[in-house]
This record gives C-alpha cells, sequence and structure tokens, in this order.
C-alpha cells in the first residue's frame, strides 16, 4: 500500500510507464501476501486480540503461540512425523522413477505410449478416491498408523509426477553421451550414477520438490492412515476445535511454521521451477 | 587385426536400413564410408560397434565371432557428428574416463591423457568442462577421448560436419597422420567426396543401404562400378546422358548425332549412358575434339574463383564447373563442350563398360 502511494508522484511524463507497471506490480504483491501477513499477524497476538479488535499489527506480541507449539509434543511431532513421512516419500519417488524415466526416455517398448499417458492419469483421481481401500488394506496387514504406509500411499501420486517430470529432463540428454558412455566401458549402473544423474541433477531437484509438496500439503490421505503415531501437522491442525474453542494464535503459529518448509525448498529450486511445472518440456 | 562383416543385415520394423554387406577392414587401415544422408553409414557404423544388433549375418574380429558381445566388452572408440562429451567433468576426466574404467594406474592415466591432450592441442585446457570449450575444442575432445583408448577399431561418424570450414580443413589434414600413428582400424563416415579423397585410404560407397563399391579411395574414384557410385562420388554429382549407338554414330537423347569417339568407338551397338564430371565439361570449344551439346542456362552459382553452371539439355540437368566467375543470364542458349575421352559409359544395368581412358591410365 506505501508503495502504491510512494509510485504517484513520480507519475510525470518521462517515467509514466515504470510507475504505471509499478503500481500494479505493488498491488498484486499486496493482494498475494496479504494472507501470509495476516497469519504471520495473528500468530503473534493473543487470542483475546484476535477476537475482540481489528488490529492490523500486535499490540501486545507475544510468542506465546510459539511457545506452546515447541513445548507440547503433540504440536511439534506432527512436524516430526511430517517430515518423516514426506522425506521417506520423497527418497522413494524420485529411486523409482529415476529407472521408469529412463526407460521412457530411451526405449521403445510394447505399448510405451500408452502406459506413460495411463501413469499421469493416476494424478486425475482425486487423493480420497483411495482413502477407503488405502484405510482397510494398511489396517488389515499392520501398516496403519505408520510413516510408510502414508509414504507409500503418496507414491501413487508422485512416482508418475515423478517419472513425467524426469523423463523430460532425461529426454533433453542426447542419446549418443549413453552410448559413448557405454563405448568408454561403462556399465549401466556406473554410468547412470556417475554421467548421468549430474546432467540432470536439476531435473532430479525439481521432481523431488514436486514429490515433496504434494506430500507436505496432502491433508486426507495422511490424516486416514494415521491416528497417532504418525500424525501428520496437516491433520494436528485440523483438529484443535476443543471444548474452548479454536486456539486462534496456536493455529496461526502452526500455519507459520507449516510454511517455511515449503518456501525453503522452493528458494533452493526457484531457477528450475518452470521448466518443472512443463514436466521438463521447455 | 581385422574387422570382417559377413552378409551383415538390418532390418527395422520391416524397413531395410542395411542389405547384407560383407566387407573386411585391415590393420591400421582408413576406411571411408562415402553416401548421401541416409544412405545408411551410421547404421553400419552402429552395427560395428555393437551399438545395435545385426539381423542377420556375423561380426568378426581377428577371426572371432563378436556379433552378440556387448559393446563394453569389445575394444571400440566412437566420435558423434554432435560433440559428445561428459558435461559434468572436466576435459582431464573426459579424456582419462576410457582408462579409469579399464583401470590402469594414475601415472598412467596421466601420462597417456597428457599424450592424447598434446596431440589433440588440448593441453591448456584440461581443467575446463567441455562447454567452456569452442565447437572445435569439444570435438578435439571427443576426439582425444576415442584416441586415449588404444581401441583396435575406431569410429568417426562425420566428426567434422559440424564444425566451421577453417576447423574442418585444420583437423581433416591432421587426422590422417594422427590415425597412422595408432595402427587402429578407423572408419570415417562421411558426406563429401573431398573429404574422402583428401583422407585417402579404402572407401566404400553406400547407396541406401547397400555397398556400391569398396576398394582404394582412388580407384573407386577413378573407376566407379556402375552409375551410382559415380553420383555418389562426384561433387557436384557426375552428369549423364543417354546416348544409342549405331556403327560409327552416336545418338543422343535429344535427337542429334554425332561420331562416336573415345571409349564409346569400340562399343557393341546398343544403348548406353555417358557419364561425365562437371569439371569435364566447359562453356569454351577449347579444341575441334570436343563434343558440342546445345543447352539452356538454368541457374549460375559463383564461389569465388569458380563458376558452377547449372544447364538444361532436353531433360537432364548438367553442371558445368567453369574456372573464373562467369555470369550468365538464365534462360539463355549456351553451348556446352564435352571432351569425350572423360566420358564413363555405363550399361543399362548401370554398370560400367567403359571408363574414360584417363582413369584406366592413372
Amino acid at each position: 500500500m506505501t508503495e502504491a502511494v510512494a509510485a504517484r508522484p513520480t507519475l510525470a511524463l518521462p517515467g509514466l510507464r515504470v510507475s504505471r507497471s509499478g503500481i500494479v506490480c505493488a498491488l498484486y504483491i499486496l493482494f498475494l501476501m496479504l494472507p501470509i501477513y495476516w497469519l504471520v499477524n495473528m500468530s503473534f497476538k493473543t487470542n483475546e486480540e484476535i477476537l475482540s479488535s481489528f488490529t492490523l499489527w500486535p499490540r501486545q506480541p507475544t510468542l506465546r503461540n510459539y511457545a506452546v507449539i515447541f513445548t507440547d509434543p503433540s504440536w511439534y511431532m506432527g512436524y516430526v512425523n511430517s517430515i518423516i513421512y514426506v522425506v521417506m516419500n520423497t527418497a522413494i519417488s524420485i529411486t523409482v522413477a529415476l529407472p521408469a524415466a529412463y526407460a521412457f526416455s530411451r526405449y521403445r517398448f510394447l505399448g510405451d505410449k500408452h502406459l506413460f499417458f495411463w501413469l499421469l492419469t493416476n494424478r486425475m483421481a482425486p487423493p480420497a478416491v483411495f482413502a477407503l481401500p488405502f484405510f482397510q488394506l494398511y489396517s488389515s496387514i499392520g501398516l496403519f498408523d505408520t510413516h510408510i504406509a502414508i509414504a507409500l500411499a503418496h507414491c501413487l501420486f508422485n512416482v508418475p509426477l515423478a517419472v513425467w517430470i524426469l523423463e523430460g529432463f532425461m529426454r533433453g540428454v542426447p542419446r549418443e553421451i549413453d552410448e559413448t558412455a557405454f563405448i568408454d566401458g561403462y556399465s549401466w549402473p556406473r554410468f547412470f550414477v556417475r554421467i548421468f544423474m549430474p546432467l540432470i541433477a536439476s531435473g532430479i531437484g525439481v521432481a523431488a520438490f514436486f514429490c515433496f509438496m504434494f506430500s507436505w500439503v496432502e491433508l486426507l490421505l495422511s490424516r486416514t492412515l494415521a491416528s497417532t503415531e504418525a500424525k501428520s501437522i496437516a491433520a494436528t491442525m485440523t483438529r484443535t476445535v476443543s471444548a474452548s474453542g479454536l486456539d486462534w494464535g496456536v493455529l496461526a503459529a502452526a500455519g507459520v511454521l507449516t510454511i517455511i518448509p515449503g518456501a525453503l525448498v522452493i528458494y533452493f529450486v526457484r531457477n528450475y521451477i518452470a521448466k518443472g511445472f512443463a514436466l521438463g518440456r521447455v | 587385426m581385422t574387422l570382417t562383416l559377413e552378409s551383415v543385415s538390418k532390418v527395422v520394423r520391416g524397413e531395410t536400413h542395411i542389405h547384407p554387406v560383407s566387407l573386411t577392414l585391415s590393420r591400421g587401415s582408413m576406411n571411408v564410408l562415402l553416401g548421401p544422408t541416409l544412405s545408411g553409414k551410421t547404421s553400419l557404423m552402429r552395427l560395428m560397434a555393437g551399438l545395435d544388433q545385426p539381423t542377420g549375418g556375423r561380426i568378426l574380429w581377428e577371426g572371432r565371432d563378436v556379433t552378440g558381445l556387448r559393446v563394453q566388452d569389445r575394444g571400440v572408440a566412437m566420435v558423434y557428428q554432435q560433440f559428445i562429451n561428459y558435461p559434468s567433468m572436466s576435459v582431464f576426466e573426459n579424456i582419462a574416463s576410457p582408462l579409469r574404467i579399464a583401470g590402469l594406474s594414475r601415472p598412467e592415466i596421466e601420462e597417456r591423457v597428457a599424450r592424447a591432450a598434446a596431440m589433440m592441442k588440448l593441453t591448456p585446457m584440461l581443467q575446463r568442462k567441455p562447454l567452456e570449450l569452442s565447437g572445435g575444442q569439444q570435438q578435439r575432445c571427443a576426439l582425444a577421448r576415442a584416441l586415449v583408448k588404444n581401441a583396435g577399431l575406431v569410429l568417426l561418424d562425420e566428426p567434422l560436419a559440424n564444425l566451421d570450414y577453417k576447423l574442418r580443413e585444420e583437423l581433416r589434414a591432421e587426422i590422417p597422420a594422427i590415425f597412422e600413428e595408432a595402427g587402429s582400424i578407423f572408419v570415417y563416415a562421411t558426406t563429401e567426396p573431398h573429404e574422402a579423397l583428401l583422407l585417402g585410404g579404402n572407401t566404400a560407397c553406400l547407396w541406401e543401404g547397400r555397398i556400391t563399391q569398396f576398394g582404394p579411395t582412388a580407384e573407386v574414384y577413378r573407376k566407379p562400378g556402375d552409375a551410382i557410385t559415380a553420383r555418389v562420388f562426384s561433387d557436384p554429382p557426375m552428369n549423364f546422358l543417354r546416348v544409342q549407338k549405331r556403327g560409327a554414330r552416336l545418338g543422343l537423347g535429344s535427337g542429334q548425332e554425332i561420331d562416336a569417339k573415345g571409349p564409346l568407338a569400340e562399343l557393341p551397338d546398343g544403348r548406353y549412358v555417358a557419364g561425365f564430371r562437371p569439371n569435364h565439361l566447359g562453356i569454351e570449344p577449347r579444341g575441334a575434339h570436343l563434343l558440342e551439346f546445345s543447352a539452356r542456362v538454368a541457374i549460375t552459382e559463383i564461389t569465388g574463383s569458380e563458376s558452377y553452371i547449372h544447364v538444361d539439355h532436353g531433360g537432364d540437368r548438367w553442371v558445368a564447373l567453369v574456372h573464373g566467375v562467369r555470369e550468365l543470364p538464365a534462360g539463355a542458349e549456351q553451348p556446352v563442350y564435352l571432351d569425350p575421352a572423360h566420358v564413363y559409359v555405363f550399361g543399362e544395368d548401370e554398370r560400367l563398360v567403359a571408363a574414360a581412358p584417363y582413369a584406366v591410365a592413372a
């Protein structure tokens, strides 16, 4: 808001275009940042202030909300559980998707195109469809409420995505590099690790990012497949309605802390993200 | 060291890429695969390397059947038209990579890499990444990696095609000397007849997946076995003229009739195809023995010191290579002159029946 006001005095003719686009840009950022600002704002307020008055910034700033999260195991274990199954899922998805993507990018086999498309259609089904079968299956084989259960369930969505992204990146590597390596005497695993993986490192990063993000924000499966031991932070946040009502401040603090890992990961892959959204086909 | 192909063929999805080919390449030889794009040069090389499995036939290395052997287990090296290096490794590591895989000792690797790098003038660039090098240097790096391995068979698939003219000239001059030193069997694919002649050695002419002729390069050039080889091994392509011999007279396609001279004089009566290279077709009557044809100018291309004059004679398009800059207006009537001593005569089946006398003498 302040930026938009500041831009107005420069409406003199030479700078007309710049300041106009500046206004649009500032307004856009304002709209984007408003909910995040409000969340951060709330996380430093007391519940009384949140409920009683409309304040643009905390009148009595407090760290109590964060203190609750870092001291109460039922809160901070939510983060630990989430991170455990997200990392497991990302590792499994990438490990499985790498050879699959290589096969799709390098070999022609019966039905390869159909199989490749079918992989992507897996992503078209909402997770809710799979909640019931997963719940029943995992309950009957004793996987219910474990980290690996959620990690494996998320693989259903993340492996196809990772295969698609990685295949796009691998297609960009000339086949002749593979052949040169084989002619040089490299065995396939050695070639893959020593030569091929460094070439698609950014693709692996982007695929890992997408797996991480999906698994991190996914709520339904993680809530259905875990009760206490592997309870995710998203599930914890949606179950804080107590008899005394909502603890607004703690929820806001939990929200802020949930944004941070995603923001960190985005920072690391920011240069490749556009290519990743295009599934490597830029 | 010999590489023998025994009626090796390749069929991909019902489409024949290589018709059965039998070929023996011997130690220390430079073998040029000459043919236009899609003639099967790369397919043949991939079969030789073991990157593809032949549909039929056997491949023997020093008499031993290596047809089903993995490419890793064959002593081959290959350089592609594209500059293929490992982008994540330094130039040193790129050149050293086959030696590392072979498990050589560190001092030996360093010594051999240094030697190959010196040969390819890469010594100052050893610590750089391939993508930081110029195109010529990148291809030198690929060549160094192929040479350092001391492979028995080195395959070069149009290695200079993507380089600019100056670098191509430079590397082309160096390559035969380097190869002579290595003593391996070299196979060099190219689309340019010019390049085959400069490299020497043997040449195999390829046309639509068939080897039309294989032999010493100069011999293939001077005595092409058939019209296809002559067409492939001539740039611009050879000119052709349909003729009919009746006694001592020759009937030309356009209804013209002339005396049979040169190699045509001794042939039995019948239909023939006469072939002659553009540099033997002129636009000036330099002697009484020349044959004169009426023609119409289609295009004139000037390369600087020479002019290619494309003319239409009857239904045939001919090219005349003329010294100096000659600009002729398109559509103009222009008589062209041919020295009958430089005419190859092919039968109706396109086989050579009489070579130009100067070629036989050479």
